[in-house]
């Protein structure tokens, strides 16, 4: 064999060695700029319409079925919290800051207590335009919820776009909500 | 003799009626139980990700179990009820991923892998050129250190 096919076969490990690691580095990063979150998984409501449901009202608020949001008159949000979700408590000043922009956010209190999401909605201000509770969990279990908070971006034709597991935060709003507005609005 | 007659007839549903248990809210049968568990083990729990939901104590790994349960029991056949999770969770409910476009290169893997050797190897093995022959003074070595 001669040198060079020698030294371009040994070369072969160590490249595979350094692509390997390049993309753990990559993984990594963006795992820390918390752009890549390994645990959130591709919601199957995606180009879909949301499951058939009706919830009553909450926090002396109106409730909603699957058909008040069949064909919203602009993009709007359907967000699942709970009183007892520290994420959601994190969330709410950004929900508010939302809301405040004019943007639709309706909401579905996730196996909740009364009396502690009327005093949750004390503290931590009110951003939904309709509140709906799901006491028993049947519902979200339709919806693939898996944990609270999860925001759902409805279009204007009543298909959802996009879900978020987590609290939202300003890299979220601005590297996908913002886009989605843009763009179905 | 009356009396002996009707722990006769009372037999079989008392027999049943040890054979039932109660897990997440149903009662079905011990078989029907082991139906349910052999769903249960290849699906993963949503909140903890690397346990199936038969092993998890997550509230929702709960709810499911006892949903697969009630369904168990209505007589739904196993696809369907598997069907249900992944409707509503995505393909990522299963603990053994489907073969799916998605998923073949995945399943491709140690087969390609193995190619990828098998190439390496030939490739080198064909580069090596035979040793020249001994000279005269190498022979004379060899034959000296024999």
């Amino acid at each position: 064999m001669s040198p060079l096919r020698r030294r371009l076969l040994f070369g072969i490990p160590l490249a595979l060695a350094v692509a390997g690691g390049g993309s753990f580095y990559t993984i990594l990063r963006r795992m820390q700029e918390q752009k890549y979150d390994p645990h959130a998984l591709p919601s199957p409501l995606i180009g879909k319409r949301p499951p058939t449901f009706s919830l009553p009202g909450a926090g002396g608020m109106q409730g909603f079925a699957n058909t008040d949001i069949a064909a919203p008159s602009k993009p709007m949000l359907v967000n699942w919290f709970a009183s007892w979700c520290v994420p959601c408590l994190q969330e709410a000043p950004m929900l508010a800051k939302l809301a405040a922009s004019g943007l639709a956010i309706w909401g579905i209190a996730y196996e909740d207590d009364p009396q502690a999401l009327a005093q949750f909605l004390a503290q931590n201000g009110n951003p939904y335009q309709r509140l709906a509770a799901d006491a028993d969990g049947t519902t979200a279990i339709n919806w693939g919820v898996y944990g609270v908070p999860e925001t759902y971006f409805i279009d204007k034709t009543g298909i959802v776009r996009w879900r978020y597991a987590g609290a939202l935060t300003d890299d979220v709003v601005a590297s996908a909500l913002n886009p989605l507005l843009a763009r179905y609005s | 003799m009356r009396k002996l007659w009707l722990a006769l007839a009372l037999l079989p549903a008392l027999a049943l009626a040890q054979d039932m248990v109660t897990r997440d809210g149903v009662t079905l049968t011990q078989a029907q139980e082991t139906r349910a568990e052999a769903i249960g083990d290849q699906l993963r729990c949503l909140v903890c990700q690397n346990e199936s939901i038969e092993e998890s104590n997550a509230k929702l790994a709960g709810q499911l179990r006892g949903i697969i349960r009630q369904q168990v029991v209505q007589g739904v056949p196993d696809q369907s009820i598997m069907n249900y999770m992944v409707q509503r969770y995505g393909i990522f409910v299963l603990l053994k991923p489907p073969v799916s476009p998605l998923t073949w290169l995945l399943y491709a893997m140690p087969v390609l892998a193995l190619l990828l050797g098998a190439v390496a190897f030939f490739a080198a093995r064909r580069g090596t050129a035979p040793p020249a022959p001994l000279t005269d003074a190498e022979r004379a070595r060899l034959d000296e250190l024999l």
